[in-house]
């Protein structure tokens, strides 16, 4: 009733194109906007802030790079945390040896550090796919988080690689409080999550999923196949690089090489296969999944042991928490290989009907 | 020159232990096409579970069978629940859902029978054979010969049990082709049980031998990353092309250990251990560039 395009013309081709083409979606992302940039400020405690919006937002930037390459380019990667670990030390070095870099330079440089570190990551993929490339990533993942150790350099000499980063200083404004450091994050992330949704719209990524889908047809009808994956390879590493360095420096403060392991390339990994494999709202959907999960079983155990009798120890807790997690991905790959985003969109399509039955 | 030998010695033993784990991925790659990355997590839940049924009282043999048999319950139940539903699914697809398995098992297996490291002594003692210290001056444990006769005898059964008998048959012609197999009346889901249920044995045996090496701890699930170049090197669908593959990646990355961190070092200065966490995945990414199905692989690869 509320939700239908009926009497919504379009009369050019600008209109055809645009991003939300239905007026209610319209509206729907400008309250979500305001929500997110005027009311959650106001609203929100520290805790918030430190412990779910700011790790939230970095994480779907993170996720929303993996989905550009495992999602719409489908070359599964399972390496994202080291190209995080490329852009956070690339913008603390940029930051701490060049005098006077401003900070949003610094996040750039360090996302296309992070880019050519991924083209090079990426060149394997042009000889073999599938699950060989997950080895290959495999190789980056271990292979960057042993150079960030061992060599010095990379962390200003500090010892085992820790780094602590500076303070952020943008035209002389301090982000300092939590509020700041979020909306200085939310601005970067709304702002690239745009960039990537007119992305995988255009050109670029419909050749993204022509290559997934089928790369012999996809190099038939005239994609270059060199351009296309490294392209996915650069601008996927590109946006975990700046969400490395939003890590660091927004939301842990002082990193360690040994912080960006595995098992955080699997996370974002789980991110997005809860959230949509190919869907920007997905990795956002993911992200906030993932997120929330173990915080709402650290509540919901208790709870339950105290309910059934049963004394569940911090270990037994963590090991229910693998096990839901393990569950769950292959619970979503069994039962909706498209995510919540898919959902999201069921619902959307019985929201035009209801409440009518047709 | 001499201790070049013993350290290479020593690396191609300890890569008899990543061919161990290397054979499960293979069996089941082999049959069904799915990569199952839970088989570190299965070497952990085995070695568990027949510490676990020692510690309620159980002597070895039993252990080892009760063992045995709850791996073939989770390898039947893996292929009722999990693969059952996602036939037709993409490869990439399957591969990601036995990641999930494998957090599932990681959680499980502490779940039942506790975290905590505990030895596994299956009454082989870990100590240098005296006549080939004596006579050569190496040192070459027992132990590592006594984990190179249970790989080799395992792969030699495993060939035969291929080759001879009807299961085998089956499962060759399985992994030749589904729709086939099932069109000559091959029970495809029993075949696919029955070959988790084989991959859950190997597992049992890695387990052991790891477990009863460096103590039977969470670590265990780590040997499925190591198993992993070593697959790329002898090709995904080869049982010897998974022992190759594990003798060479031992024997180099300890090599690169010893003698890579010395030039580094000269170089750059600093300490620069650990290469061995990376070397065996950056050799096989240079492999596959040269030779992406493996050394026995048999598959081609289709590159565009």
């Amino acid at each position: 009733m509320f939700y239908r395009e009926t009497g919504q013309f379009k009369t050019s081709y600008a209109a055809d194109q645009q991003i939300f083409p239905i007026r209610q979606d319209r509206i729907g992302v400008v309250l979500l906007l305001i929500a997110a940039f005027v009311v959650m400020p106001l609203a929100a405690s520290n805790y918030w802030f430190n412990a779910i919006l700011i790790p939230f937002l970095i994480f779907s930037l993170a996720a929303i790079g993996l989905n550009i390459l495992t999602g719409y380019a489908g070359q599964l990667s399972l390496g994202s945390a080291a190209f995080m670990a490329v852009g956070a030390y690339a913008a603390y070095n940029f930051q701490v040896r060049v005098e006077g870099m401003p900070i949003l330079v610094s996040f750039m440089l360090a996302g296309l550090t992070s880019a050519g570190v991924g083209i090079l990551f990426g060149l394997p993929s042009l000889r073999i796919k599938g699950f060989y490339l997950a080895v290959a990533t495999l190789a980056a993942q271990f292979f960057i988080v042993w150079c960030l150790t061992k060599f010095p350099y990379l962390s200003n000499n500090s010892s085992s690689g820790v780094i602590s980063v500076p303070g952020i200083e943008i035209l002389g404004i301090k982000f300092d409080a939590p509020q700041e450091r979020y909306l200085l994050v939310l601005a970067i992330v709304a702002l690239l999550a745009l960039v990537a949704k007119n992305m995988v719209r255009s050109t670029t990524g419909r050749a993204w999923m022509a290559v997934r889908d089928m790369d012999v047809a996809a190099e038939v009808i005239g994609i270059r196949l060199m351009r296309t994956k490294l392209l996915a390879f650069a601008i996927s590493s590109f946006y975990c690089g700046v969400a490395g360095a939003l890590y660091a420096f927004c939301y842990l403060g002082s990193v360690e090489p040994d912080g960006f392991s595995l098992d955080l390339s699997f996370k974002i990994l789980f991110m997005i296969i809860v959230g949509g494999v190919g869907s920007i709202l997905g990795s956002f959907l993911g992200a906030a999944f993932i997120l929330l999960l173990p915080i709402f079983l650290d509540i919901f155990l208790p709870w339950l042991s105290a309910l059934l009798q049963l004394p569940f120890d911090g270990a037994t807790v963590s090991h229910i928490q693998l096990m839901v997690f393990g569950a769950l991905i292959m619970f979503f790959l069994i039962v909706e290989p498209h995510g919540l985003a898919r959902l999201w969109q069921i619902g959307k399509e019985k929201l035009r009907l209801w409440p009518f039955p047709h | 020159m001499q201790f070049f030998f013993e350290v290479l010695i020593g690396g191609l033993l300890s890569g008899i232990m990543y061919s161990l784990v290397a054979l499960g991925f293979v069996l089941i790659f082999k049959a069904s096409g799915v990569l199952n990355f839970a088989q570190g997590a299965m070497v952990y839940f085995a070695a568990l579970s027949v510490v676990g049924c020692m510690e309620k009282g159980a002597p070895l043999w039993l252990a080892l069978i009760l063992a045995f048999a709850i791996m073939t319950l989770l390898g039947i139940a893996t292929e009722k629940f999990v693969l059952r539903k996602m036939v037709n699914q993409t490869p990439i697809a399957l591969f990601m859902a036995t990641i999930g398995l494998s957090f599932f098992i990681e959680g499980l297996a502490p779940m039942l029978w506790g975290n905590e490291v505990r030895p596994l002594d299956i009454g082989i003692v870990d100590e240098p054979i005296p006549y080939i210290l004596d006579s050569y001056n190496m040192v070459v444990s027992s132990f590592d010969l006594f984990a190179a006769g249970v790989a080799v005898a395992l792969v030699a059964g495993l060939a035969l049990f291929f080759q001879y008998t009807r299961v085998g048959r089956a499962l060759r012609a399985v992994a030749d082709d589904h729709q086939a197999a099932l069109s000559i009346g091959i029970p495809l889901q029993h075949i696919w049980a029955l070959v988790w249920a084989v991959a859950g044995f190997v597992a049992l045996v890695a387990g052991m031998l790891w477990g009863s090496r460096n103590g039977v701890q969470y670590a265990l699930t780590f040997t499925a990353l190591k198993a992993l170049p070593v697959l790329i090197l002898g090709g995904f669908t080869s049982v010897p092309g998974a022992i190759v593959g594990g003798l060479i990646i031992g024997a180099s990355e300890k090599l690169a250990e010893i003698y890579i961190p010395p030039v580094l070092a000269e170089v750059f200065g600093g300490n620069f251990g650990g290469i061995e966490n990376w070397f065996p995945y950056v050799l096989a990414l240079l492999f596959l560039l040269v030779r992406p199905e493996g050394l026995f692989g048999e598959r081609h690869i289709d590159r565009v």
